[in-house]
């Protein structure tokens, strides 16, 4: 049995198997989510979409997992984010795009340019846990386990790294998400395909 | 026995040039590409000579966007350099950019949507070479360059791969001009690194090839690409750390493999913001390399993002086969914390090795160690 994983999309949280409860779809059951299993970390509701559904996503496994934040300086190098996705910020490029589109209503912002960056989930959930160690956004054409595989195994060839907080994450608009996030530790290399697989085939992608 | 990696043919796309010698030169003998446009200084390469680079090379090139274009100018031409047969299952094909093809956005220019995203238009290179392997884009904002040669270099030790095309490219566009303004990042003027009066970054075009090969030894006079190690400060997403430390602590990863006295130079991320350039100096300091000539190139070519790790890895293998520390253009008096070894000019060393560092938003930061093996 496949454990460790979390699934959010649109209009579904799962936690290994569980089906998490929500009255909202969308943006809207993100912030749902967030206050009922998270609710103390406010910088949530300036994130961007893509960075509020890998918040959210990582919460909800690290809360299963039952790990405590910031367990030294040692662990906090060990741990790598290493996520993966087709369409990157596109819906925040979409956003700021259209804040510069027309000449005189003409307004970029600085908060809402730096998340046209899709690596800026890897930072919020580093920043949240303080971890210190590898963070990576790959871009790819499509979900394709093998390919995720093998990246997250390359992971370990940084001899400091033991776990990676890995894991998949799109959106193509705010109320349009698809995310999945699981723990690979340096042990549990075996069967990692087949283990993504698994859990992929679980979500729409 | 563990398998090495050695850089086997390289290519720099720039206003200064379409080869790697030609930048070289060109820099080495303090020429910029930066120049005054229209209310910014930026360096950008020439539209005509791209097309023109195209059609000597065989690349259709009414079928690919300006950034699709340099990629392929600069890939195809180190490939060829390269001798390899890049349509070969073992050889995968990186892609390092922060925003690829995201004009398309404001002006399509009849290109199907879907190009913008980042894997279609690596596909798009990847399928110009037939090779059969689906590319793998490296976004990590101004990092990305640095972290593509680290995957590269895992992949091919891991045995599944022998050879790896590793390019990095972006294009200026008003998305990113305006984006790094509303920073407040961007100097009116060219940049000036690790200077007292900087006072912001230019933004420039670039597109830098390396091919890498999986082997069991790196013959005499070949470069090595050692070792290299990704940190996030955990600090804030577009700040730079108060105390260096995801730089400082990739630094000291990669110092695991070579001494600093064996180190020709540091090549610095050196935009010459106010924040960037103090947060390098306290990261050099901390990892003990005060006393290590430091060099950076943004005053030549201005911030080239997805492109900068690829093209300064590039410049930094020349100057040392070339017994050089590059001048820092733009620089002219200290204006860090902690003193760093830079200069505005030449300088001679015997080192064989160096190490390229870069920093970006997302609290992310990379070094590598790139090493010419043997003795002079």
């Amino acid at each position: 049995m496949v454990k460790d994983y979390v699934i959010l999309e649109s209009d579904r949280a799962v936690v290994n198997g569980r089906v998490l409860e929500h009255e909202t779809a969308g943006s809207a059951m993100l912030a749902e989510l967030y206050r009922a299993h998270i609710a103390d970390w406010p910088k949530f509701f300036k994130m961007d979409t893509l960075s509020k559904v890998g918040f959210v996503a990582s919460e909800l496994l690290l809360k299963e997992l039952g790990e405590t934040r910031h367990e030294g300086e040692e662990f906090v190098q060990s741990r790598a984010v290493v996520l993966f996705g087709t369409t990157a910020s596109l819906c925040a490029d979409r956003n700021y795009q259209e804040t510069i589109s027309d000449r005189d209503n003409y307004y970029p912002s600085p908060a809402l340019f730096v998340y046209t960056l899709p690596n800026i989930v890897t930072g919020e959930i580093a920043i949240r846990n303080h971890y210190r160690g590898e963070t990576s956004f790959y871009v790819v054409e499509k979900a394709d386990a093998a390919q995720m595989a093998f990246h997250l195994s390359c992971a370990f060839a940084d001899t400091v790294t033991e776990s990676v907080l890995a894991g998949w994450v799109d959106s193509r608009h705010n109320d349009d998400f698809q995310a999945f996030f699981t723990l690979v530790r340096r042990d549990e290399l075996e069967g990692l395909e087949d283990r993504l697989k698994t859990i992929m085939d679980n979500l729409n992608i | 026995m563990e398998r090495l990696v050695q850089c086997i043919a390289d290519n720099v796309v720039s206003p200064l040039g379409l080869d790697s010698a030609s930048n070289y030169q060109s820099v080495k003998a303090g020429k910029s590409g930066l120049q005054h446009y229209e209310g910014i200084a930026m360096s950008k390469i020439d539209r005509m000579a791209v097309d023109v680079a195209c059609k000597r090379l065989d690349i259709p090139s009414d079928r690919y966007t300006f950034f699709e274009k340099i990629l392929l100018v600069s890939s195809v031409q180190a490939v060829r350099n390269s001798g390899i047969d890049a349509s070969s299952e073992r050889v995968l094909f990186i892609v390092s950019t922060t925003k690829g093809n995201v004009s398309l956005l404001g002006s399509p220019a009849g290109f199907p949507g879907e190009r913008v995203l980042l894997g279609v238009a690596a596909r798009q290179v990847s399928d110009f070479f037939g090779n059969p392997n689906s590319p793998l884009v490296v976004c990590n904002a101004c990092i990305s360059g640095v972290c593509a040669q680290i995957e590269a270099m895992r992949a091919l030790k891991s045995g599944r791969y022998d050879y790896a095309v590793v390019m990095g490219a972006d294009e200026q566009s008003q998305f990113i001009e305006s984006g790094f303004k509303s920073f407040k990042a961007v100097s009116d003027d060219f940049c000036r690194p690790f200077d007292r009066d900087r006072k912001g970054l230019n933004l420039g075009e670039c597109a830098a090839t390396v091919v890498l090969k999986a082997s069991d030894s790196v013959p005499d006079d070949c470069w090595e690409l050692v070792t290299g190690a990704i940190r996030n400060d955990a600090n804030h997403i577009s700040g730079p750390s108060r105390t260096g430390e995801g730089s400082y602590l990739a630094l000291m990863e990669t110092l695991r493999c070579c001494r600093p006295e064996d180190l020709a130079f540091v090549n610095v991320h050196g935009t010459a913001t106010a924040y960037n350039d103090e947060m390098e100096s306290i990261a050099l300091y901390r990892a003990g390399l005060t006393d290590v000539p430091v060099t950076g190139l943004k005053g030549y070519y201005g911030h080239t993002m997805g492109a900068a790790g690829i093209m300064e890895s590039i410049l930094s293998m020349y100057a040392v086969r070339d017994h050089t520390v590059l001048a820092t253009r733009g620089f002219a008096v200290q204006g860090t914390t902690y003193p760093v070894s830079v200069s505005p000019e030449l300088r001679v060393t015997d080192g064989r090795q160096f190490i390229k560092l870069l920093s970006g938003f997302g609290g992310c930061n990379a070094a590598l160690l790139y090493r010419l093996n043997g003795t002079w």
